[in-house]
């Protein structure tokens, strides 16, 4: 019986973890972006860029991300017509750049200041340097604490429930109240896909990790 | 004159590491600069190519003041050796030579990647082309660096010690790519306290002390008469002249 419900409502269930991968991927790139930029200006630029990067993190990480969709939501919504969805990305991408900044300035700062010395000393601007010698090392470094982030992030993506995004999580309530349906086995199937899910990325990145390693640069690694 | 050096000060907090500098170095030419340490030496070299720029002074290569134009372009005929190497870690030996030709010369990648092995046939190094840093000894990488200096094509390679961090029985090899360099003709000021480099590549040493030159002069005449009581202690200490140990 439980059975049954489970795998006609398994479509929606895919449905859901669909959504929830869309939610990822766009967070997780807007945190990029914008965490990436914020740790190369807090780095290396002007100290009022710094003192706003700073700014950036404290308000980010220290709201919960469930109080930040919906402000997001509810307070951009008034001026702004943005879906659910978007204001769900805004949310936890802005939370998420302020976790990946931290994430790429310590990576930049435990790069040896040589390599940037060597750099200009050859003639490259700062910013050629930073792409093309700091970046590529600081990048490496950041894999394993980035994966820390990915399944944090994977896992927050269900908290865009409350705001009515229609992901894996609300596909559940949804498929509980309409069947009067077991909700431990529907939980249950739920926690399996998020797990599957988390266990599948943190794969691919490792992975990637020790595809892109170089001799000698591996954190902790044989050297 | 390829390289003249004018009156340099640098000064950090209340310390005045450097009091009035100046040197000049002729086209094929090889300087020495020694002295004690914290002497300002590697501040010095750093105030040439202004990676450390200077409190007051002038530097122009070739005529040109090297502020005067786009300075990332003036440090291309600048030419630096660090004494730990500094190669980039993720990069493989050629690539590291080729990446400045590459990314800076804008040269394409075969043209680069061709250039790049010249320079390592030319240190010794194209068995290891393809190693990362990390796999190299200190004297591989150190002649890795020096080939990475080469592929600028620039006017002066200014080297701060080095051999000072490698084992002494590495230091051999360093010294002997420069020495062949010297001998090419290539324009070099050398801070380093080899001795054996000095007295056979170096057309003059310059004695360094408390921010000063504080004299100057061909290897023969001032490691066998130096002026200066400071130099001969200094000489006497490093094991060269008066009484050496
Ligand atoms: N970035 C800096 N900030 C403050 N002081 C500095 C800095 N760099 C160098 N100094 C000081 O300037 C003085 C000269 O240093 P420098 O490294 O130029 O000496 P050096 O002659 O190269 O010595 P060594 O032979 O030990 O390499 C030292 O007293 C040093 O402590
Ligand atoms: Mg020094």
């Amino acid at each position: 019986m439980i059975v049954e419900i489970l795998i006609t409502q398994m479509p929606y269930l895919l449905h859901g973890v669909w959504v929830a991968l869309q939610l990822l991927v766009c967070l997780l790139a807007l945190g990029f972006v914008l965490g990436l930029s914020l740790a190369i200006l807090e780095v290396y630029g002007h100290w009022t860029l710094r003192w706003f990067g700073v700014l950036f993190e404290r308000i980010f990480r220290g709201i919960p991300a469930i109080v930040l969709l919906l402000l997001f939501y509810y307070g951009v919504a008034d001026f702004v017509d943005i879906s659910a969805f978007t204001a769900a990305v805004l949310a936890l991408g802005l939370r998420s750049a302020a976790y990946q900044s931290q994430i790429f300035r310590g990576s930049i700062l435990s790069i040896s200041q040589g390599q940037m010395l060597a750099a200009r000393a050859m003639g490259m601007s700062k910013p050629m340097a930073i792409r093309e010698i700091i970046l590529p090392q600081a990048l490496r470094l950041s894999i394993g604490p980035w994966t820390n982030e990915f399944s944090s992030e994977m896992k927050a993506t269900s908290l865009a429930y409350v705001i009515g995004v229609v992901e894996l999580t609300r596909q559940a309530r949804y498929i509980i109240s309409s069947t009067q349906g077991n909700i431990l086995a529907v939980f249950a199937v739920v926690a399996a896909l998020y797990f599957i899910f988390n266990w599948l990325g943190n794969w691919g990145l490792y992975r990637l990790e020790r595809k892109l390693a170089v001799p000698g640069f591996e954190q902790g690694g044989q050297g | 004159m390829l390289l003249q050096v004018e009156n340099i000060h640098k000064r950090y907090g209340t310390a005045e590491v450097l009091k009035g500098v100046s040197l000049n170095v002729v086209a094929g030419q090889s300087k020495v600069i020694m002295g004690p340490s914290g002497t300002g030496k590697s501040t010095l070299l750093r105030c040439i190519n202004h990676l450390t720029p200077p409190d007051q002074g002038r530097v122009l290569v070739e005529g040109v003041e090297i502020t005067s134009a786009n300075l990332n372009k003036m440090r291309e005929k600048l030419a630096f050796v660090f004494q730990d190497f500094n190669l980039f870690t993720h990069l493989r030996a050629v690539d590291n030579v080729a990446v400045g030709p590459r990314k800076i010369r804008g040269m394409n990648k075969v043209a680069a990647r061709d250039l790049a092995m010249r320079e390592l046939e030319r240190v010794g190094m194209v068995e290891r082309a393809e190693a990362y840093p990390a796999e190299l000894s200190g004297g591989q990488q150190q002649r890795v660096s020096i080939a990475r200096a080469l592929a600028m094509e620039p006017k002066v390679i200014l080297f701060d010690e080095p051999t000072s961090a490698l084992d002494p029985e590495l230091t051999g090899e360093v010294v002997a790519v420069m020495k062949q360099l010297a001998s090419d003709g290539m324009t070099m000021l050398v801070v380093s306290h080899e001795i054996g480099f000095a007295r056979q590549a170096a057309d003059e040493i310059i004695f360094m002390d408390g921010g000063h030159i504080l004299e100057q002069g061909p290897p023969e005449q001032l490691f066998a008469s130096p002026q200066h009581e400071r130099t001969r202690q200094f000489l006497s200490r490093i094991g060269e002249g008066g009484a050496g140990a």
